[in-house]
């Protein structure tokens, strides 16, 4: 699954791409040292660091001990040692136990010593439903990143990204949470490895200090926000009410720390309404930060109020429930209806 | 890119190797079972008496294999240095916050002998992990006094760069800086160094989550980390018999499958023999060792504790007599390896450092309120820029009154 050569255009799945990407940092940086529950023989759960023990040694991608305070203090430890760690929390609702380690540590360590110490670590975070899982396999748990003052908080929705992004979170001299929404792991894309490891060789910033979200797709009437899982839905949202004659304009955040609260604007300003599109349960959610984002700064140009469709605001529901609970594209569809069109 | 490119060694002895070997090795070395070195002695290591005499030889190492010479007279007399020192700046903090120049000062007068053995335990290189009640640790290994009493005073969360001097922030959550102990540990093990991390914590703190994880962690990876558990018998006021129903908490180190031991934390000569064995027996075999140190909180939790609602004045007296300053100056005394005119020239350099703390502290330190947006990420976002323009827009318009 490594370095894998082909003809472009290629098909690439995400998994692919977040796994060469681990394996491409691996090779052009000593430092960098991939550890977690079950990343080494088995190649993670979801198969994301395959090969990197067999390819670069036990030193440096290995398993721990099964206990995520442990991980995330290990790498604090490492990282104050000059190393360069990629955590890997097994799951979105597993990490909980490293948050005391991440939120009083790793987020404040640079400001606690006046910036003498960063550490460069990334944590890497399944999340999000969508793929049947149980209770403790589907949190969307970013916001609660997020809102710690330190972190950065990644979450790509496309093969490049998985790439891009993960490769400058893991160069990036501030700790990154690094969100891959599971349901995308097995999508795939029309891009080569080699495209990918040229384009980001050439210009390593796919995010930047400011964060840059992208517009997947241009449209005059309403903005669709949304980032990670959600972006789909989004996107198929759009295509759904071109036939409608409404004109969406999709914004993928890709982070959401930093926020591109330009982007944001540019395209608020431009269509006038806006809905934004998460899977987090939506009550003081990141989805939240976004409304007031856009009514701070873009209150003059809108037409409407701004709309939110994000899942309820219950504990994740048993797998066979999951699809009432989720954005889907009939959602976001009524969303757009109630968006007072007959201004 | 990354500003570091070390090449580690292909594999480590880690996870994968019997975890038993280490420990195999060293109890072969003093001609002992894996059980009885990885056991504490049958009671703490004492060398000095309360009254500061040398305890007689068999009475100190009390189970076979659990010996421990005495260290050399030129580091003794270092060591009464640093423990004169450590105590006159306990005093002096404490006579500070009384004045309110110190915001808080969680002081280890009492427990100075485990302070001063934990740096003078380490070699050139090594790390130190302290708790926020460590602050005479963190002065003997090195750092300026009044670069560690920014955080008290209030100016800065931490006045020293930890990767200089290899000592990290006084940590306040709970046995959090072990696990980071056993990382920077594991890091220098992967490049082939031999560094040693001592990673200091309370009697209660043993009952965190983190405790476990990290002496696992340490165990597992056989990394060279000495844990030094002051038990100076109070978690604020909760006494250690609510916190573990272990024998000892030295015993807590057999079950993660490394040795422990206990020390008569007051007697500064056992504190230094016992972690320097420590300590080398992790450089020579890279491994940990959990050292239970016996000591006694002389003084309230913080100023803002009130202790006489949990501990009788009776129970503080007794342990006056147990006081380590003046066992070590008695037995260096009568050991004629400390002069008057030694005692003299460290007694005013205790009050020349107490002098600067005052001359540091009672200086209002001239700080930039905007700084606070400056270390957050290695470039300010867009966001934290607006908001220092705030800031500093209020600052402006409050300056011009």
């Amino acid at each position: 699954m490594t370095a894998t050569t082909t003809q472009a255009p290629a098909k690439t799945t995400f998994a692919a791409a977040l796994n060469t990407a681990l394996a491409d940092s691996m090779e052009t940086d000593a430092g960098v040292c991939v550890f977690g529950e079950d990343v080494g023989t088995l190649g993670g759960v979801f198969r994301i660091t395959d090969g990197l023990t067999a390819r670069f040694g036990t030193s440096r991608c290995f398993d721990t001990p099964l206990a995520e305070s442990g991980i995330a203090g290990m790498a604090v430890g490492m990282a104050l040692n000059g190393m360069r760690p990629v955590i890997e929390m097994q799951f979105d609702a597993f990490a909980y136990p490293a948050l005391e380690q991440i939120f009083s540590h790793i987020a404040k360590y640079a400001n606690r010593t006046r910036g003498n110490v960063r550490l460069p670590i990334v944590i890497r975070i399944p999340y999000g439903g969508g793929v049947g899982g149980v209770e403790h396999h589907c949190d969307s748990s970013e916001a609660y990143y997020a809102h710690t003052a330190g972190l950065k908080v990644f979450t790509p929705a496309t093969v490049s990204d998985a790439y891009l992004m993960l490769r400058e979170a893991v160069d990036s001299p501030d700790p990154v949470v690094f969100f891959e929404p599971k349901k995308l792991y097995w999508s795939k894309d029309e891009v080569s490895l080699d495209d990918l490891r040229a384009r980001y060789d050439g210009e390593p910033t796919a995010v930047g200090s400011e964060g840059r979200a992208a517009v997947v797709r241009e449209g005059t009437d309403v903005s669709l926000i949304s980032y990670g899982p959600s972006v789909s839905a989004a996107v198929k949202a759009a295509e759904a009410a071109e036939e409608d004659g409404i004109s969406a304009e999709v914004l993928d955040l890709r982070t959401i720390v930093p926020f591109d609260d330009a982007a944001l604007r540019a395209t608020v300003e431009k269509t006038g309404r806006a809905v934004v599109v998460a899977e987090a349960q939506g009550f003081v959610s990141v989805a939240s930060e976004i409304v007031a984002r856009i009514q701070e700064q873009c209150f003059h140009s809108l037409a409407s109020p701004v709309l939110r469709v994000t899942g309820f605001d219950i504990p994740y529901p048993a797998p066979k429930l999951e699809e009432h609970h989720l954005p889907n594209v009939d959602r976001i569809l009524d969303a757009l209806d109630e968006l007072q069109w007959e201004d | 890119m990354s500003e570091e490119s070390t090449p580690l060694q292909d594999s480590f002895d880690g996870p994968s190797s019997d975890p038993a070997a280490q420990i195999m090795e060293a109890s072969r070395e003093f001609g002992i079972s894996p059980e009885q070195y990885m056991l504490p002695a049958e009671q703490q290591i004492r060398l000095l008496s309360p009254t500061g005499e040398l305890v007689p030889e068999e009475e100190q190492g009390t189970s076979p294999g659990h010996e421990y010479p005495l260290p050399d007279d030129d580091l003794l007399v270092r060591a009464y240095e640093a423990l004169v020192i450590g105590r006159r700046i306990n005093d002096q903090n404490y006579a500070l916050v009384r004045q309110g120049r110190l915001a808080v000062y969680p002081s280890s007068h009492g427990q100075e002998a485990c302070q001063v053995g934990a740096a003078l335990a380490l070699d050139d290189g090594d790390w130190m992990f302290p708790t926020y009640r460590d602050t005479v640790a963190v002065i003997s290994r090195g750092v300026a006094p009044e670069d560690v009493m920014v955080s008290f005073r209030g100016d800065w969360h931490c006045g020293y760069d930890p990767q200089q001097h290899q000592v990290a922030p006084q940590s306040t959550p709970l046995t959090t800086q072990l696990l980071h102990a056993v990382g920077v540990a594991h890091a220098a093990k992967l490049r082939g160094e031999d560094t040693v991390v001592i990673a200091m914590c309370g009697d209660g703190a043993t009952s965190e989550g983190d405790f476990h994880e990290a002496l696992n962690f340490a165990a597992v990876f056989e990394v060279p980390v000495v844990f030094l558990v002051q038990n100076n018998g109070f978690a604020i006021s909760v006494p250690l018999s609510s916190q573990s129903a272990a024998p000892t908490l030295a015993h807590k180190a057999i079950g993660y499958g490394l040795a422990g031991e206990r020390v008569d934390g007051n007697d500064l000569v056992a504190v230094l023999a016992t972690l320097r064995r420590a300590v080398h027996l992790a450089r020579e075999h890279s491994m940990p060792l959990l050292v239970e140190a016996m000591t006694y909180r002389m003084q309230a939790h913080t100023n803002a504790d009130d202790d006489s609602r949990y501990r009788d004045s009776d129970e503080v007296d007794q342990w006056k007599q147990k006081d380590p300053l003046q066992r070590m100056q008695r037995f260096l005394s009568g050991r004629g390896v400390l002069t008057n005119e030694d005692e003299t020239r460290i007694g005013e350099r205790a009050e020349e450092v107490a002098a600067a703390l005052r001359a540091t502290m009672t200086t209002d330190p001239s700080m930039d309120p905007l700084e606070i947006f400056d270390h957050v990420y290695s470039e300010p976002t867009a966001q934290l820029r607006a908001q220092r323009e705030q800031l500093a827009d209020e600052l402006a318009r409050s300056e011009e009154g």
